[in-house]
């Protein structure tokens, strides 16, 4: 036709996408593959995996799940779950709230964004627990607040370190002021826990913000962080919109908090337990000068 | 006198009563009765329209610019106040007033968010937004009145801590967490009152303690009603709806089991006559002082924990 002459002056962009049949879609099964979102470079998942997810070209830490980090820091075989049937009711009637914890219980295979237990590192006894950014962003209502008090609770039973890894938004909106509590009852659990000569160390991983960032993350004897991870009371845009001003790129980063002075220490995952392990011995009672 | 959307009608009516009064005073003719009726009517309207305040009224009226301020009451709930400056670490926050005073004669340590009545006074004080000097100038006040066993006063109003680059660098997470950490070991009576907004971790940050108790028209959440309604439905003009959702008011709050008790307000508001408003403090205060005073420091931390440790809804 001579409208098509026309037209294939000005080449226009391919109409069609070419989808893939059946076949090849199961060439390469999906997440087989993983891309850092760093520095770009296209990773086998099970290669990433093995290397505890921190990217083997840039180092980047990718996020882990609390089943994953339990893994790669506690002693194979030890690990005791503590409350794994606890669960969330809907205290505001907060509309849909349950649906969607609800997927994220099916889509992690945790109950809450919070997995606690007893386990052993590198030999020593420790009370931990592990927050999963994957369930509803890591956000504290009330059955985190709960697991993890009762988690600090058990520690002082045992007469153990209590070990925390925080990975959260902050507080869980659709249960209100109760979530706030929540800052308030682990802190107060925390304080007796002290008291007591307990060992509270705090690891926060990307990312620590809000509530979680104000009240027990940054309640450690000893607090560390992941390379990259965000950390922070406000969000970055709430504090743009408030000062008028641009805020620098590394702002509320883990090296940015270490240079302010509010971190001990930004320790590699590679060598997290290694760390940690050295710090629990120096806290064993009664040394001898050899 | 500031009039909010809801009380509209009220303030319409007492303009009309005060304008027949100025008539009857200047003029021959006597509408006494027509007053006297009009009075009965604007008792009856207050009582419906202040009695069946909506969650989003009582947000304004938390908010309300002449809601009387932590300065204000501690004139009126104590006697020779001595305001202390300073967390001897990084400088003086305006944002937190702090100091020593006599409550029915004894030395009692008051603590509280402090607002500006002003914009003037606002910016110094930061719109009573504190920075983490400020949370650490009040845990330091806090250890002064263990240390001389003075029982502690905290009164809440703020929009929150403060959002800024400075208070990042400085620690606004962990001037926050310490407080609260510290605060649940104080060893003399805590109690805290919130008298305006208390807005999240901000407000937290000087609420542990053995009783909390609310105004009646205040607020407690953990997120403003604005930022709620734009987390959750991406439209902060759902702020209204937000307020409902979020159980944010005295009296959601004690149905929640967070709070001791709700302390009623001067009808149409605090700001309406403050002095009786302190009165009516005074009378939840002094008694829960009375009885925690009779408590030994073991039966107070213990009790301290037990009401932190039973908050939350959880099934198994």
């Amino acid at each position: 036709m001579i409208k098509d002459l026309f037209n294939k002056q000005k080449p226009k962009k391919k109409k069609y996408a070419t989808i893939p049949t059946e076949a090849s879609k199961q060439d390469v099964p999906e997440g087989i593959m993983q891309k850092c979102p760093k520095c770009k470079k296209i990773m086998y998942t099970k290669e990433l995996k093995k290397n505890l997810n921190v990217c083997m070209q840039c180092g980047h830490h990718h996020g882990m799940t609390a089943v994953e980090r339990r893994d790669s820091f506690i002693d194979e075989g030890t690990f005791q779950e503590f409350d794994a049937g606890l669960t969330s009711t809907n205290p505001l009637n907060f509309p849909g709230y349950l649906e969607k914890v609800d997927v994220d219980k099916q889509k992690t295979k945790m109950n809450e964004a919070v997995l606690t237990g007893v386990g052993r590192v590198e030999g020593f006894e420790t009370v931990v627990a592990i927050m999963d950014a994957n369930f509803r962003m890591g956000s504290m209502g009330s059955v985190v607040g709960e697991k993890i008090t009762r988690a600090i609770e058990e520690a002082g039973r045992r007469g153990v370190p209590f070990i925390i890894f925080t990975a959260s938004g902050g507080a869980r909106m659709q249960e209100g002021v109760l979530s706030l509590m929540q800052m308030a009852k682990t802190s107060v659990a925390l304080k007796r826990f002290s008291e007591n000569g307990g060992l509270i160390i705090s690891v926060m991983t990307h990312p620590t913000t809000g509530g979680v960032s104000a009240s027990f993350a940054s309640l450690g004897d000893y607090n560390f962080a992941e390379p990259g991870a965000l950390i922070g009371f406000a969000g970055r845009r709430i504090i743009e919109q408030t000062i008028h001003e641009k805020l620098p790129e590394d702002f509320q980063t883990a090296e940015f908090l270490l240079k302010h002075g509010q971190l001990d220490a930004v320790i590699h995952r590679h060598e997290m337990k290694e760390k940690i392990a050295f710090l629990l011995d120096i806290h064993q009672q009664g040394g001898e000068l050899a | 006198m500031i009039g909010l959307e809801f009380e509209k009608p009220v303030l319409e009516l007492k303009g009309k009563i005060a304008e027949l009064k100025e008539f009857t005073s200047t003029s021959d003719v006597d509408l006494t009765e027509e007053i006297e009726k009009l009075e009965q009517r604007l008792k009856k309207l207050e009582k419906d329209i202040y009695e069946s305040m909506t969650p989003w009224d009582r947000v304004q009226m938390a908010r309300h610019p002449e809601r009387p301020t932590t300065l204000d009451y501690i004139g009126y709930l104590f006697t020779d106040f001595m305001e202390l400056h300073g967390d001897r670490l990084f400088g003086d926050d305006g944002a937190i007033v702090g100091g020593v005073a006599k409550y029915h004669g004894m030395p009692v340590t008051v603590i509280g968010h402090q607002r500006g009545r002003d914009t003037k006074e606002n910016i110094k004080r930061t719109f009573g937004m504190p920075h983490p000097e400020g949370y650490r100038k009040a845990l330091r006040l806090m250890n002064q009145a263990v240390k001389f066993k003075r029982p502690i006063i905290c009164l809440i109003d703020t929009k929150g801590a403060y959002p800024g680059k400075a208070a990042e660098e400085r620690g606004q997470s962990e001037a926050i967490a310490k407080n609260l950490f510290e605060m649940a070991g104080m060893e003399v009576p805590v109690i805290c009152i919130v008298i305006g907004e208390g807005g999240s971790g901000g407000a937290l940050a000087l609420g542990i303690g053995d009783k909390l108790f609310m105004l009646e028209n205040s607020t407690y959440s953990v997120i403003s009603p604005e930022g709620a309604a734009a987390l959750l439905w991406k439209d902060a003009a759902q702020a209204k709806r937000a307020a409902e959702t979020m159980k944010i008011t005295a009296g959601d709050l004690k149905e929640l089991g967070v709070i001791d008790a709700i302390i009623p307000e001067v009808s149409g508001g605090a700001h309406r006559n403050v002095a009786q408003q302190a009165a009516l403090i005074d009378q939840t205060l002094k008694p829960a002082l009375e009885e925690l005073l009779q408590l030994s420091v073991p039966e107070l931390l213990g009790e301290r924990y037990m009401k932190y440790k039973q908050i939350g809804e959880y099934t198994l």
